[in-house]
């Protein structure tokens, strides 16, 4: 059998779309947090399967899409210092500052040394190995990715990798998506948690969303056959009116997740406040570099200005992912905003709500 | 040539650039044309013609399946396939960096003239130049090539609904190769990048009748060139995912990278929109070809949505398939 078969064709997926489709219920929305669940589930078709009056909302789980503005802004100045090499993963290029036509992608062009990479450790070894630049990885990413990053830090520090630096602009899920469930006019009724984050945290950091808000969540993986059980899952607990936690990706996911991983996190991290494109700021919602690492925080080794305000204006992200508006409601979709001048994060990513709703409105 | 780089030198235009083209070039490319050594090629061709040009950046300059010197020759080949047309002549360009290792230009050389030799075109002009270190990236290979228009009138235009969509074999091999060698993951696996002239693949199917256009999805994949079709004009596409061959090595490259195989280039596989009642007499005489034996019928042309790429997933559900904004990049997690 091909490698991820199993899970991606699973025997008895025709009958579980089925299910899903001829299931009764009212109308509900559901999230999914992770945007590579919202990427899975665009690819998989699955949203055309969903009976009529159920949604799927894409939450804000795309780190590069909830990056704001004024932090592209701050990269794409630090990018121009002489010096100094930027890395950071290839998806952070494309997205716009607060001028729309500029990004990361045309400072390169323009002669700053920006370069991508697919983990922290390359953008070490590239300072390793070119001790003459100040190498500044800018570390976006979930729990997820939070492991690796704090891990890089760990090793500059072990090397003694002195031209190196971090740009910590990791965030953390649970804080964000308290403060959606705080909106008022949320009509999130159920979460289908991301796979990946609960492989760190343990599923159980998502018990607060049965036991807090009364609202069914299912920690999912991946793959298509993933997507079809986690959405049957969640939507049989809203028919029956209940809600529990379950998680569904267990070839990953335990209770309590990675301690190895969470041991590496708290030696490094600590939460702090942060600022989220289209939600705006979030207390203790993202994560800094603790202070005896300080000599890697490229935060104050080049003097970061702290983020505030960089909130594109007139754009209604926030309530566009909280489902409290559709994507065709806001003033700035289809004029000011589009994909390929986007300016709020679900125009950002391709699948995006607004992205995907610019795509399909002809359609629909 | 005793040295074992490329200096300025051999730019010069003058021994240098003599020795060099005399003792590495025309024992490999050796024709009476180019052997006359003029300012350009003299040619005996009649009737419509194709002409074509392309230019080869690609890194790294060798990768499983192919290096740039084969890609420089099949990437012009295969436009002028996809014209119709027969190729018959190529021009070559290289554009060396200084320090760019003789060995290594020989390996491309020969690789030149075994794909020239396989497409049945001779090389009959061509240009050196040398740049500073640091002002290129070891090779850049630009091809120009003339060939004689054997089927007329292959246009998008003639795309008519009813029509079928076929694919001359498994998507996304070239791309997913080079992304992977970059890597430096593609040498211990099964990855080939599928780069290989076109011109026999195009002629059994255009032999068939009933092809509306030919193009080899190459930058952008299948996606970007079915959505240049569908732009603008009164059809769509639609396809089948369970259709659509992608090779398991391929597959697992793109979920490594974060890469979509339908937005992968392709080096050696044609796209053919044939009329519905010649398409099984195209996909026979297609897998009948070396080279197409994994042909298969991947969607066919409607009036659902017009203008758009319709993709049918394994699970029943449907999408837009959507060009692509920019050039596709890995996403973080």
């Amino acid at each position: 059998m091909p490698w991820g078969a199993d899970f991606r064709r699973p025997a008895g997926a025709a009958a579980l779309a089925r299910g899903i489709r001829e299931m009764k219920l009212p109308p509900v929305k559901l999230m999914e947090v992770c945007g590579t669940h919202t990427m899975a589930i665009a690819k998989s078709g699955l949203r055309s399967l969903l009976p009529p009056g159920v949604e799927l909302l894409s939450g804000p789980g795309c780190p590069v899409c909830v990056t704001p503005s004024g932090v592209i802004d701050a990269l794409m100045e630090l990018s121009g210092r002489p010096g100094v090499t930027l890395c950071t993963y290839g998806d952070l290029l494309r997205v716009p500052g607060s001028d729309p036509s500029d990004s990361l992608n045309r400072r390169k062009a323009l002669g700053a040394d920006v370069r991508w990479v697919y983990s922290p450790m390359d953008a070490l070894e590239f300072a390793a190995q070119h001790p003459e630049r100040q190498v500044v990885f800018a570390g976006v990413g979930f729990e997820t990715t939070a492991p690796g990053t704090a891990l890089t830090v760990l090793e500059a520090q072990r090397r003694g990798t002195e031209n190196f630096s971090m740009l910590c602009l990791l965030k953390r899920t649970e804080p964000a998506l308290r403060a959606l469930l705080a909106r008022e006019g949320c009509a999130v009724g159920g979460f289908l948690c991301p796979g990946h984050v609960a492989a760190i945290t343990g599923s159980e950091a998502f018990r607060f969303l049965p036991e807090e808000y009364g609202l069914g969540a299912v920690v999912a993986g991946f793959e298509t056959g993933d997507l079809l059980s986690a959405v049957y899952t969640l939507l049989d607990m809203v028919r029956r009116g209940e809600s529990a936690l379950i998680n569904e990706y267990t070839r990953t996911v335990s209770p309590q997740g990675n301690p190895a991983a969470q041991a590496v996190m708290e030696q490094v991290l600590q939460p702090c406040g942060d600022v989220w494109r289209g939600l705006g700021e979030i207390p203790e919602s993202g994560f800094a570099l603790r202070e005896e690492f300080a000599p890697f925080d490229a935060s104050k080794r080049f003097g970061f200005a702290p983020l505030t305000g960089q909130e594109p204006k007139g754009c209604r992200c926030g309530e566009i992912i909280c489902g409290e508006c559709r994507a065709q409601d806001c003033p700035l979709f289809g004029t000011r905003c589009r994909p390929e001048h986007p300016v709020g994060p679900c125009m950002v990513s391709s699948e995006g709500a607004c992205a995907a709703a610019w795509r399909y409105q002809d359609l629909l | 040539m005793t040295e074992e780089i490329i200096t300025l030198d051999y730019g010069s235009g003058g021994g240098k650039t003599a020795e060099l083209i005399e003792e590495l070039f025309l024992p490999a490319f050796h024709n009476d044309t180019l052997n006359r050594l003029g300012d350009g090629a003299v040619v005996n061709l009649s009737g419509a013609l194709a002409f074509s040009t392309d230019s080869f950046v690609v890194s790294p300059l060798f990768f499983p399946g192919g290096d740039i010197g084969k890609l420089a020759v099949c990437g012009t080949v295969n436009d002028l396939a996809m014209c119709g047309a027969e190729p018959k002549v190529l021009s070559l360009s290289l554009l060396i960096e200084e320090g760019f290792p003789v060995e290594q230009l020989r390996r491309v050389a020969a690789s030149i003239a075994a794909a020239a030799e396989e497409a049945g075109v001779e090389i009959v002009t061509g240009d050196t130049k040398v740049v500073e270190r640091g002002k290129g990236d070891g090779l850049y290979v630009n091809t120009s090539g003339i060939g004689t228009v054997i089927y007329p009138g292959l246009s998008p235009d003639k795309i008519t609904p009813g029509d079928a969509v076929i694919l001359s074999g498994t998507m996304g091999d070239h791309g997913a190769t080079v992304m992977m060698a970059r890597e430096g993951l593609a040498e211990n696996s099964p990855l080939r990048s599928d780069c290989r002239p076109l011109h026999r693949l195009a002629k059994a199917a255009l032999d068939c009748g009933g092809v509306r256009v030919l193009r080899d999805p190459t930058r952008g994949g299948v996606a970007t060139t079915l959505n240049e079709f569908t732009q603008n004009r009164p059809f769509s596409m639609e396809l089948e995912e369970e259709a659509l061959p992608v090779a398991p090595a391929v597959q697992a490259a793109c979920d490594l990278l974060g890469l979509d195989a339908l937005y992968c280039a392709n080096e050696g596989k044609l796209l053919a929109v044939v009329a519905k009642e010649r398409s099984s007499a195209v996909l026979e005489a297609l897998r009948h070809t070396p080279g197409g034996e994994d042909s298969a019928l991947i969607g066919q042309v409607t009036q659902r949505a017009p203008g758009k790429v319709l993709y049918h997933t394994a699970l029943g559900g449907c999408r837009v398939l959507a060009r692509l904004a920019g050039a596709q990049l890995p996403r973080i997690c």
